[in-house]
């Protein structure tokens, strides 16, 4: 489930005919501030064309003569469109101007939540529903046509990464992740090390989860494997959890449930069913 | 005349890793310029509640992001459900190049 849903308002920062350009360093000061509190921007300047419009309103600021903002509508009536004139107004005033003009539509803001989800890079992977097999949070799933998919964005713990150091294809990425190539980075073949990264999902995921990959020694001297790594990835797993515990992040029953070794082991059966009912469904007769 | 390239800007504002001194002199460097262009708070943010938006920038045709890894961008743009043509599209890196060689190959 999505519930992270509330588009930004588009503005739009109008420099075409008609108006007066913003001097540049006011205008990228501008800009800033309101991609810094979640807003899209599109600057228009005359003689080139904007990208299409959606179906949202829009918020079109710009110096005009006389501090007249014209009026203008849609073509099509689909658009609302609002305009405004942003002369002598300091950058604090224009962003003032934006957040009363978007008034109580709700809108994700920078600071108070971080995008943070698996995206699967499908060049890459092979289907072979480890992911799926791994993680306990419920993220993955399978498509109509049996392809491993992200289906649930926000089961996913903020800061862990741990599906992506199992992944033996590298295929799985965390584009705010600081360290390639989880981060995105290009990846580094030779030392892709497929058949290292292999993991006895069954065994990890039943009876003591974290002494399992524990006890499975890999080199890590690349920086591939020092960022991909089992042992990592079980440390994530249980930092994932004891952050649970301390901020009370998920209600104690919740909690209860999943360090509990039959639990565990019973979430692992499922998924791997799942996985395996999946990887049959596409394979040949 | 060729058709001119949709520029978008990703301003990575949910998470601090696309160092801000880059991010900020493309940015800079845009305003500077004539061109038109896109900008939006961040592509990932977007790419979680699959913003249609995404789908007119896919649209676009002959399109330049100056945003992080390619191949993080291509995998949310195909996740979000809005996938990316594999012709026409250039993705610059702001995390590994500097403001002068994105803005040179955004502005070029």
């Amino acid at each position: 489930m999505i519930t992270h849903t509330h588009r930004p308002l588009r503005v739009v920062l109008y420099e075409g005919s008609g108006s007066i350009p913003l001097p540049a360093e006011a205008r990228a000061q501008v800009m800033m501030a309101l991609l810094d509190k979640g807003y899209a921007i599109t600057r228009a300047t005359a003689g080139t064309s904007a990208m299409p419009h959606d179906d949202r309103s829009l918020l079109v600021l710009g110096l005009f003569p006389d501090r007249k903002a014209p009026v203008i509508e849609d073509a099509t009536g689909k658009v609302e469109v609002q305009t405004r004139d942003i002369t002598d107004l300091d950058v604090g005033g224009i962003v003032s101007l934006v957040d009363k003009a978007r008034g109580e539509t709700p809108m994700n803001e920078p600071g108070k939540w971080k995008p943070w989800f698996p995206v699967i890079d499908y060049s890459r992977c092979t289907n072979c529903m480890q992911c799926l097999s791994f993680c306990l949070f419920d993220v993955y799933g399978v498509s109509d046509d049996n392809k491993i998919q992200v289906q649930n964005n926000d089961n996913c713990k903020t800061n862990c990464p741990a599906c992506s150091r199992v992944c033996p294809e590298v295929a799985i990425m965390f584009p705010k992740y600081q360290a390639g190539p989880i981060n995105g980075d290009q990846v580094n073949e030779s030392d892709v090390g497929r058949e290292k990264m292999k993991v006895d999902i069954s065994s990890l995921l039943g009876g003591d989860i974290y002494a399992a990959l524990k006890d499975r020694s890999i080199a890590a001297k690349s920086r591939f494997s020092k960022e991909r790594s089992p042992d990592k990835a079980l440390d994530e797993r249980k930092k994932c959890l004891t952050k649970m515990v301390s901020d009370g992040f998920i209600p104690a029953d919740v909690l209860a449930s999943l360090p509990s070794p039959e639990d565990i082991l019973r979430k692992a059966e499922a998924a791997k069913a799942r996985a395996e009912a999946a990887i049959a469904a596409q394979s040949p007769a | 005349m060729p058709e001119s390239p949709t520029l978008l800007y990703c301003r990575c504002a949910y998470a601090q890793v696309v160092p801000q001194g880059v991010k900020d002199a493309v940015l800079q460097k845009l305003c500077d310029s004539g061109a038109s262009f896109e900008t939006v708070s961040d592509l990932c943010e977007m790419a979680a509640h699959r913003d249609p938006r995404l789908k007119a920038i896919a649209g676009c045709g002959k399109l330049r992001i100056a945003a992080c890894y390619p191949r993080a961008v291509i995998g949310l743009f195909h996740q979000a459900g809005f996938p990316l043509s594999e012709e026409g599209v250039e993705i610059l890196n702001m995390r590994t190049e500097s403001a002068d060689e994105i803005a040179a190959k955004l502005l070029t």
